[in-house]
C-alpha cells in the first residue's frame, strides 16, 4: 500500500502493474472485493487506486466533504503525477466523482469507463433513481447488490478489528458524501455535456441499486458514450464478474486507440 | 429537588397494529385524528394539574412514529406557557441537529420564555440514531452540526445589540437578529440529554444539565461520575441541580395499585425501542469502533445491553416486568413508602441527583389513573423529597 499526499490529503493508494495509466475510483462499499478485477487491470496498465479521504485508512481533512472535492482531488492526482491519456474507470460512487472530474477537465483523461454509477438525477421529484439504501433492510440491500449474493458477501462475522473498522469508515464516508441530495449532484446533468472523451457505460444486467434503464440514460446523456449490458452481475459487475468486464475495458481502450 | 411529568403523548391506539417498528415506515392512516385529538387534550390536561400539584413539566419530541405523538416539542409548550402560571416548563427538547433553522429554535424558545414570564428550560438534543431518517439530515456530522447550532441559537439569544454576522459550516445568516429576547439572563437554563460518559463531560464543559433515560442502576453511576469530574476539571460550578435521572413512577395506596400502574407506562420501554434495524445505527452516526462491532454481530452489538439488570444482566426491555424494572433501577413503585425507599436507594447508590424526571403516564395509562398517580405522589412522595439533591 503506498501513500501519496496531496495539500492536506494523505491518500492511501493501491499501485500495481504496469504500462499506461488508469485510474481507478471505487463506489462506497466492498472495496476488497475489487481486488481480482484490479489484478486482471494490472495485466495491461499501471493501476492506480485510491481509497477516497475518509475512508478506509485514507485521512478526510476537516470540512473536505463534498463530491467536488474528490473530483478536484483526482484532477490534481493526475496532475501531480504527471499522467496523462489516462484510462479513468468509475464504479458506483466513484463513477460519479469520475463524471465530476471530467465535467472540469477531461485534459489528462483520454477514455472514461463508468461502471453502475450514480450521481445524476434524471426522474421527477417523487421517483427514485437509485434505491434507498439505508432504508431498506440489510438483505434486501444484499440482494439488489449482486446477481449471486452467496458468492460475494463477505461473513462479517469473521473479520478482525482493522477489517470491520475500515468497512465501517467507508459507509461512513459514502453517508457524508452522499446523504443529502441521496447520492446525485443536482447540477450534474446540466454539464454532462462536458464529458467530451470517448465513454464506455458497463452496467450489470441484475443491478438492484441503478437499474440498468437508468445506465442507458445516462449513456444517451453523454456526447460520445456507448452501453455494454453484463450477465449476472449486479450493482458491482467488476466483483461478480471480473473478467467480461476487464475485457470490455480492453477492447474499449484498444479500439480507441487505433481509431 | 425538582420533579417533572414527562409523557411521550403516545399514539397507543395504533400499537395493536404494528409488529416489528413503530417508527419511521408506519403509514399514517393508523392515526385517527379524532382520537388523536382527545389524547392531545387528555395529556395536555394532565400537565395542567401539575401546576396545581407543585410538580414541573417535561416534554419531548419524535417523529413518524406511534410511541410519542409529540412531534414539536414546542407546541404543548405553548399551550402550558400560558394555561400555567407556576411550574417551569422543561422541553427536553429540540434536535437541533436535525433542525435546519436553529434561529427559529431561538425564536420559539425564546417566545416560550417571555409568555411564560421566565419558565422555560430548554433542552437541545442530539437525536436517537431512528430521528435521522424522518428529518433526512446526515448522520455523519451530525455532532458538528448539533454543536454549531447550539453556539448559534445562544448567541443568538443572548446578543441583544444585533443583528450579527453567521457564516458557518452548516448555518448561514447575515442578519441574526432574533426578537423577542428571552425573560431570563442571560438565557433561560440549558440542557442536554446524555446516554455516555463521553457526552456528559461534553455537557459537563459547557455548563449545561445533564437528562439520563433508561440508563439505570449500571450505567448511571459512571455518567454521573464523569460529568461531575469533567465540570471540576472544567472549573464550572457544580451541584446536583446538574443532574437528572428519569424514572418511571407507579404509586399507589397498596403496592399492587402502584405496580399495576408502573406496569401500563412500562408499555413505553415496550414498545419504544421497536425499529426496523435499518433505522437502527445510520452509517456515520456511532463512533467508526460501535459500528464495526455492529457490523460483526449483524447489527445487534449496537444499542444492545442498554438495560440492564442491577447484576449486569442485559435485559430485553420488550419483556421487561415492573420486578425487573425496579430492580434495574427504571422503576419507582409501589406504595409512596415503596417509592420514596427505591429513590433513595438509588439517589445515594448514584451519587446524588438534583431533577427527578418522572414519567407520571406511559402507554394505556388511562387519564383518571394517570390523575391518581400525580396527586398522590405530589401528596406523600413530593413532600419528603424536599432538602433531597438541593
Amino acid at each position: 500500500m503506498a501513500r501519496i499526499d496531496i495539500g492536506e490529503v494523505s491518500l492511501e493508494v493501491t499501485i500495481t502493474g504496469e504500462g499506461p495509466s488508469l485510474l481507478f475510483l471505487h463506489g462506497g462499499d466492498y472495496f476488497a472485493q475489487n481486488r481480482v478485477f484490479l489484478d486482471r487491470l494490472a495485466g495491461c496498465w499501471r493501476v492506480i487506486a485510491p481509497r477516497h479521504p475518509g475512508f478506509g485508512g485514507s485521512v478526510r481533512p476537516d470540512g473536505f466533504r463534498s463530491v467536488h472535492d474528490l473530483a478536484y482531488l483526482y484532477l490534481d492526482l493526475l496532475e501531480q503525477q504527471s499522467l496523462g491519456d489516462a484510462v479513468l474507470v468509475g464504479s458506483s460512487f466513484g463513477g460519479w466523482v469520475a463524471l465530476e472530474m471530467c465535467v472540469r477537465s477531461v485534459e489528462r483523461i483520454g477514455r472514461l469507463a463508468l461502471i453502475d454509477t450514480l450521481g445524476v438525477k434524471f426522474a421527477g421529484r417523487e421517483q427514485r433513481d437509485i434505491a434507498d439504501i439505508y432504508a431498506l433492510p440489510a438483505d434486501e440491500v444484499l440482494r439488489r447488490t449482486f446477481f449471486a449474493p452467496e458468492r460475494v458477501a463477505p461473513d462479517y462475522a469473521e473479520l478482525d478489528d482493522a477489517e470491520a473498522a475500515s468497512i465501517a469508515s467507508d459507509r461512513a464516508a459514502t453517508a457524508l458524501y452522499g446523504w443529502r441530495p441521496y447520492m446525485h449532484d443536482p447540477g450534474l446533468r446540466r454539464w454532462l455535456r462536458r464529458v467530451r472523451v470517448p465513454t464506455l457505460v458497463i452496467w450489470g444486467q441484475s443491478d438492484g441499486i441503478v437499474s440498468p434503464d437508468y445506465g442507458e440514460r445516462l449513456c444517451r446523456s453523454l456526447p460520445d458514450a456507448r452501453f455494454e449490458l453484463i450477465r449476472e452481475a449486479g450493482h458491482y459487475p467488476q466483483i461478480e464478474r471480473p473478467d467480461p468486464v476487464a475485457d470490455a475495458i480492453e477492447r474499449f481502450a484498444h479500439a480507441e486507440v487505433k481509431s | 429537588m425538582k420533579v417533572w411529568h414527562f409523557s411521550e403523548m403516545a399514539y397507543h391506539p395504533a400499537w395493536p397494529e404494528l409488529q416489528d417498528s413503530y417508527r419511521v415506515v408506519i403509514p399514517n392512516r393508523l392515526y385517527d385524528p379524532k382520537i388523536g385529538a382527545d389524547l392531545y387534550h387528555r395529556y395536555l390536561d394532565e400537565w395542567a394539574l401539575c401546576d396545581e400539584l407543585g410538580i414541573n413539566i417535561m416534554t419531548n419530541e419524535h417523529h413518524a412514529t406511534a410511541t410519542c405523538a409529540d412531534s414539536v416539542c414546542t407546541i404543548p409548550m405553548a399551550i402550558l406557557a400560558r394555561e400555567t402560571k407556576h411550574v417551569r416548563l422543561l422541553a427536553l427538547g429540540m434536535p437541533i441537529g436535525n433542525r435546519n433553522d436553529p434561529i427559529r429554535v431561538a425564536e420559539e424558545y425564546s417566545m416560550l420564555d417571555v409568555i411564560s414570564r421566565g419558565r422555560i428550560e430548554m433542552g437541545f438534543v442530539k437525536g436517537v440514531p431512528f430521528e435521522i431518517s424522518p428529518a433526512n439530515t446526515n448522520p455523519a456530522d451530525l455532532i458538528e452540526r448539533f454543536w454549531e447550532a447550539h453556539d448559534l441559537i445562544l448567541k443568538a439569544m443572548t446578543t441583544h445589540d444585533g443583528p450579527f454576522n453567521w457564516e458557518g459550516t452548516h448555518f448561514h445568516y447575515r442578519q441574526v437578529n432574533v426578537w423577542p429576547r428571552p425573560w431570563q439572563e442571560p438565557h433561560p437554563p440549558v440542557w442536554m440529554p446524555v446516554g455516555s460518559p463521553g457526552s456528559a463531560m461534553e455537557a459537563a464543559e459547557h455548563g449545561m444539565t445533564i437528562g439520563v433515560l433508561n440508563t439505570g442502576w449500571v450505567r448511571t453511576p459512571p455518567i454521573f461520575e464523569a460529568y461531575r469530574k469533567r465540570a471540576a476539571e472544567a472549573a464550572r460550578p457544580m451541584t446536583p441541580q446538574r443532574l437528572a435521572y428519569m424514572a418511571l413512577i407507579g404509586v399507589g395506596n397498596t403496592r399492587e395499585e402502584g405496580w399495576r400502574r408502573a406496569d401500563q407506562i412500562l408499555d413505553y420501554s415496550r414498545t419504544s425501542g421497536i425499529v426496523a434495524p435499518q433505522f437502527m445505527n445510520p452509517p456515520g452516526y456511532a463512533s467508526v469502533a460501535q459500528s464495526a462491532q455492529a457490523l460483526r454481530t449483524s447489527g445487534a452489538g449496537f444499542r444492545a445491553g442498554r438495560i440492564q439488570s442491577r447484576d449486569g444482566r442485559s435485559i430485553d426491555p420488550r419483556r421487561m416486568t415492573v420486578a425487573g424494572a425496579i430492580d434495574a433501577g427504571l422503576s419507582f413503585a409501589g406504595t409512596p413508602d415503596d417509592v420514596f425507599d427505591q429513590l433513595h436507594a438509588f439517589y445515594d447508590h448514584v451519587g446524588g441527583f438534583g431533577h427527578l424526571l418522572m414519567m407520571g403516564q406511559g402507554g394505556l395509562l388511562s387519564h383518571e389513573e394517570t390523575v391518581a398517580n400525580l396527586t398522590l405522589f405530589s401528596k406523600a412522595v413530593l413532600p419528603r423529597l424536599e432538602g433531597l439533591g438541593e
